[in-house]
């Protein structure tokens, strides 16, 4: 019995020692890639069942491309990796979370980004955001408070190759004055209020939007936009599909 | 060790200091873990954990029917090993609970998560096992002093409440934890001393050990926030730091400064607001819900902030001489008022440390609460508009608590006696004749509170008989915050268009007005549908009730009796959430609500278990087949288990607007309620009463108490708080009296006809008195605290029924150990 049980952890560790050096790269990848396809799967349905209030009944599929692409597990800590890509929010330490996939690609579909566009926005987090408007053609500009956050976002955006994403460590409560005006804004972090200077930053015609709720669950999504005489309206949209009262609407 | 086993000293009277110190700490205990974690974490999740944890009390009535036999052998050496795990556990329990790191808000999707709080549970429960035994052994031990030791327990309960109520004025928290553990550690000197061991100068060896461990490194009891709470998220940022910390048994305040990166709270503010709030301070009130003091500055342009929040409604429509604020806070709606000139202001804020705090700096808040035209008053909102003379021309509730705790449905528990229709009566009673009242909310989406407060509102004026109430409301939103104004008088054409310039400059949005149309609402700040504007148009016709029964969200006003404002539940609407969890409908939940029926759950399947195990590992243990028998057992206890604290509940809530200071109100209650229950445990016993007459009298009591308290409260609202206190002992003191008898004359019988089953029926007791707490609010929230009071005297009928009738005959009986 001794001498069998032996056996099985010999065995064990052999295989372990294999998938180390050869297998578990291979199948790391693999199993991304379908884990990415199952995430845009997800997200569509969500975005099918949510068209009343959002109003659409599809995402841009520029946007559903760039979900399938952008390597979301790179951007949780190591412990969270299994899960990188359930549709759901994450931890990342220091009290934030990197948002739920669906919440994401709805941002990033109601900004509705264009190749070269100067987009701004407020709360690095993990940069995975950064990186999916990046990945959309945008030139994005995106401050983060918290300090090892930002210095850690930084490192992985240039370690990934988003070039095009500029980074800073501070306040983003008078945006990014330099680099302003922006064609959208997006605040991952909500406040009590939308600064003024932000609204000040916003181009004619552009559009912010801000996620509201708390760390894991978003309540709504806000849509700030200034049309072209500066004139400026929010839209306020549940991201789920439910309707206060039934057969009235 | 012989010479101290319970054999050798037969003639011993019970330990009843020691068990009413015990007791004492074990309420203590109880209060400062609710205190510790609603710092720690969130007041409802503490309010489930510590509510699980209480079954504490019922394992140990459990665990002693298997081993009553062997610990009564060595009856001295188990109580004192009690005490010791007792205040060991105190401490280490708590520390180690509050690094698991358990995080509520990922229960749905972590399943890790769920063992975290299984291990809470377990590890918090502990203390109150050992402090259970300590209890229950005694009863065990000393039958035919059953009475003379559940006295000592009361009494114990009775002053621990007031104790701790006292220390958490002196001590913080964490310090505190470190005292009652040390407290506890002293009670085996006391126990050692009590049972006469020998040698005596051992038991100074207990204090030796306390001193040790109250003089632990602070660090190891540092409060592990959660992170994600607004104090922990402020911490992060650079250049934060802790000013200044006070504690109350009301809450911890922590004042956040930071130079770098200043606060700027401005709730509500417009879009078109071009300048922000000059620099503030930050309290957090329990690691979280932010209030500021912003500095006076010296240009009041700077504060021009102010006139671009949707609260700065009234002020554009009249000036207003009179202003009473309720819930002053840090001062934000005082400054409001002072920027439109408003003549006297009166601010009324139950937190005195809040206060202090402004008041400490002096020169950055500008003498804010010390101006001329400004008075603080110092008291619950409520009582001081009821015992209030004077009219205002403009009464503000502000807005609230943090906008993500509201939006999670976490106030949903909280009895709220502010947003009540008598409370509004009354707001409206107090107003000038063309006086306002405004009230200010954060906006959930689909609509809750705001239609709930509209609602309210409607039901107020038509108590007070108005006419047409339509035209007495006006209600505005920004994306984020409403306001709801309601007039003593109806609203002018001339008010109303000021209404409308004021919400077209600010890009607000007209929610109701009288005579608005549908076209008018929802142009700046744009839902799908108008559903504000809808929902107030259904709530102000014919099918108002329809509409609110329709309604997926509870929007029927709230009342005294009823006092959840916050509760919008129904459970019509909780499958629809649940299928949409994937989405991230959960935000839908009203989880305050579905947290306490969880609590519901568990505590009934662990009293099952906890109940039944005995029953199923010992099926065939002696019992009387006509006296005490195990059905009539668990039924007699959990009967009285449950109306006790139902009553005492009820009482709590009732006290609390009549006392008018919910923290005193519920210390003073308890305390009554169980030192005259103490009382009349003794009393029952000595003079051998039959249990019908206590039943008869609680159930009297009950219903005359019922019928008159709040004709009583009306008519002594005046009197100063000490005769109102008294007052209530003359209320209070002949019901709890009898409510002290009915267990230990049944627990004293237990005694002679099973003397096996004595902690088991302790088991009963305890699991009872943990299901009727949650239960208590349960039934409150649907039927309202007056079915709590006639639940409660259905229990105590049912359990005089129950008790034998043998007894009965006889009126109770002299017991022999």
């Amino acid at each position: 019995m001794k001498y069998f049980f032996k056996q099985r952890v010999l065995l064990f560790f052999h295989t372990w020692l294999f998938l180390l050096a050869f297998g578990s790269h291979a199948i790391g990848f693999d199993q991304y890639e379908e884990a990415r396809r199952k995430m845009v799967k997800a997200i569509e349905a969500d975005v099918r069942e949510t068209s009343f209030y959002i109003n659409r009944k599809s995402l841009d599929p520029r946007v559903m491309s760039v979900m399938g692409k952008v390597e979301r597990h790179k951007f949780v800590p190591p412990s969270e990796q299994s899960w990188a890509y359930a549709n759901r929010p994450i931890p990342i330490g220091h009290g934030q979370t990197i948002s739920q996939p669906y919440i994401v690609a709805l941002m990033t579909d109601l900004i509705s980004v264009d190749p070269g566009d100067r987009v701004l926005e407020i709360g690095t987090g993990s940069g995975y955001q950064a990186a999916v408007l990046a990945e959309m053609g945008a030139e994005v500009f995106t401050i983060e408070i918290i300090e090892p956050l930002a210095r850690k976002a930084s490192e992985r955006l240039a370690g990934l190759g988003y070039n095009q994403v500029k980074t800073r460590q501070g306040d983003g409560y008078y945006g990014w004055e330099e680099e302003a005006p922006f064609d959208a804004i997006v605040v991952t972090a909500a406040a009590d209020h939308v600064p003024p200077p932000l609204v000040r930053q916003l181009k004619p015609g552009g559009v912010m939007v801000i996620p509201v709720g708390s760390r894991f669950l978003v309540q709504q999504l806000v849509l700030v936009s200034k049309d072209s005489a500066g004139s400026i309206t929010t839209r306020q949209m549940l991201p789920v599909r439910f309707v206060p009262l039934t057969g009235d609407h | 060790m012989d010479r101290n086993t319970a054999n050798s000293r037969k003639d011993l009277s019970p330990p009843r200091f020691t068990i009413l110190l015990v007791s004492a700490m074990a309420l203590s205990y109880e209060i400062l873990l609710m205190r510790l974690f609603s710092i720690v974490q969130y007041h409802h999740f503490a309010y489930m954990v510590i509510s699980l944890a209480l079954l504490g009390y019922g394992a140990s009535g459990t665990f002693l029917v298997f081993f009553r036999q062997q610990f009564l052998r060595r009856f001295p050496v188990v109580l004192i090993g009690n005490i010791l795990l007792f205040g060991i556990t105190v401490v280490a329990c708590y520390l180690g609970g509050q690094h698991l790191l358990f995080n509520p808000d990922e229960i749905f999707w972590n399943n890790r998560q769920w063992l975290k709080l299984f291990a809470l549970y377990l590890l918090l429960a502990l203390p109150f096992f050992f402090a259970a035994n300590c209890i229950a052994l005694a009863f065990s031990r000393f039958r035919q002093r059953i009475s003379a030791i559940y006295a000592a327990d009361l009494f114990g309960a009775g002053l621990g409440s007031i104790f701790i109520i006292g220390l958490l004025f002196i001590f913080f928290p964490q310090k505190l934890l470190l005292l009652l553990g040390s407290f506890i550690f002293s009670i085996a000197m006391v126990a050692w001393l009590e049972l006469r061991l020998q040698p005596r100068w051992q038991a100074l060896l207990f204090i030796g050990a306390a001193a040790v461990l109250f003089l632990l490194p602070s660090a190891w009891t540092d409060l592990a926030i959660s992170p994600y709470k607004g104090l922990s998220q402020q911490m992060r940022i650079n250049g934060s730091r802790i000013a200044e910390q006070k504690s109350s048994p009301l809450a911890l305040l922590t004042v956040v400064e930071n130079n770098l990166v200043p606060f700027r709270y401005a709730p509500g503010l417009s879009l078109a607001a071009q300048s922000e709030p000059p620099a503030q301070v930050g309290i957090f009130m329990d690691g979280d819900s932010m209030n500021v003091i912003t500095r006076f500055p010296d240009d009041v342009s700077r504060l021009a902030y102010l006139d671009k929040l949707t609260s700065a409604l009234p002020y554009h429509l009249k000036q207003a001489m009179d202003i009473l604020i309720l819930g002053a806070g840090a001062g934000s709606d005082i400054l409001q008022a002072l920027y439109y000139k408003t003549v006297d202001i009166a601010a009324v804020e139950l937190n005195p440390q809040v206060v202090q705090l402004v008041r400490n700096r002096p020169e950055f808040s500008g003498n804010l609460l010390d101006r001329e035209n400004v008075r603080v008053l110092i008291g619950e909102a409520r009582s001081f508009v009821s015992g209030s003379s004077k009219n205002f021309d403009l009464i503000q509730l502000p807005m609230l608590n943090t906008f993500s705790s509201t939006a999670a449905g976490l106030y949903a528990l909280n009895e709220n006696y502010l947003y009540t229709v008598e409370a509004l009566q009354e707001y409206m009673q107090h107003l000038a004749p063309a006086g306002y009242l405004g009230m200010s909310r954060w906006i959930k989406l689909p609509p809750r509170d705001t239609l709930k407060l509209f609602a309210t509102a409607l039901e107020a004026l038509e108590r007070l008989g108005t006419q047409d109430s339509g035209n007495h409301l006006v209600m505005i939103r920004s994306w984020q915050s409403a306001f709801l104004l309601v007039k003593k008088a109806p609203f002018s054409p001339e008010e109303i268009n000021r209404v409308k310039e004021f919400c077209q400059e600010r890009l607000f949005d007209l929610v109701y007005y009288p005579g608005m149309r549908r076209q008018e609402a929802n142009r700046f700040n744009i839902l799908r549908q108008p559903y504000f504007y809808d929902g107030a148009v259904s709530l102000l016709g014919k099918e108002a009730g329809s509409f609110m029964k329709r309604y997926k969200f509870n929007i029927k006003p709230s009342t005294d009796d009823r006092p959840y404002f916050s509760n919008f539940f129904k459970w019509r609407t909780l499958p629809e959430i649940f299928r949409l969890k994937g989405q991230g409908g959960m935000v839908l939940l009203e989880s305050g609500y579905l947290i306490l029926v969880l609590t519901l759950f568990q505590a009934i399947a662990a009293s099952l278990l906890l109940i039944l195990l005995p029953v199923i590992a010992r099926p065939y243990a002696q019992v009387s087949e006509a006296g005490w028998n195990r059905p009539r057992i668990v039924a007699y206890f959990f009967a009285i288990g449950l109306g006790f604290l139902f009553l005492e509940i009820a009482y709590i809530q009732k006290f609390i607007l009549y006392l008018g200071h919910p923290l005193y109100a519920a210390a003073a209650v308890l305390a009554i309620f169980l030192v005259f229950a103490g009382m009349g445990s003794q009393y029952g016993q000595a003079k051998r009463v039959h249990i019908k007459w206590p039943v008869a009298v609680i159930l009297g009591l009950g219903i005359v108490d019922l019928i008159a308290v709040n004709l009583l409260f009306d008519a002594l609202n005046w009197l100063p708080v000490p005769v109102k206190i008294f007052s209530a002992i003359l209320i209070l003191g002949p019901l709890a009296f009898c409510m002290g008898m009915p267990f230990p004359l049944a627990l004293t019988e237990v005694g002679t006809d099973a003397p096996d089953l004595i902690p088991w029926a302790w088991a009963v007791n305890g699991c009872a008195s943990v299901i009727a707490a949650v239960l208590a609010t349960l039934l409150a929230i649907h039927f309202g605290f007056t079915a709590v009071v006639l639940g409660s005297l259905t229990l105590y009928g049912l359990a005089a029924a129950i008790f034998p009738g043998r007894y009965k005959l006889k009126g109770g009986r002299n017991t022999t150990g």
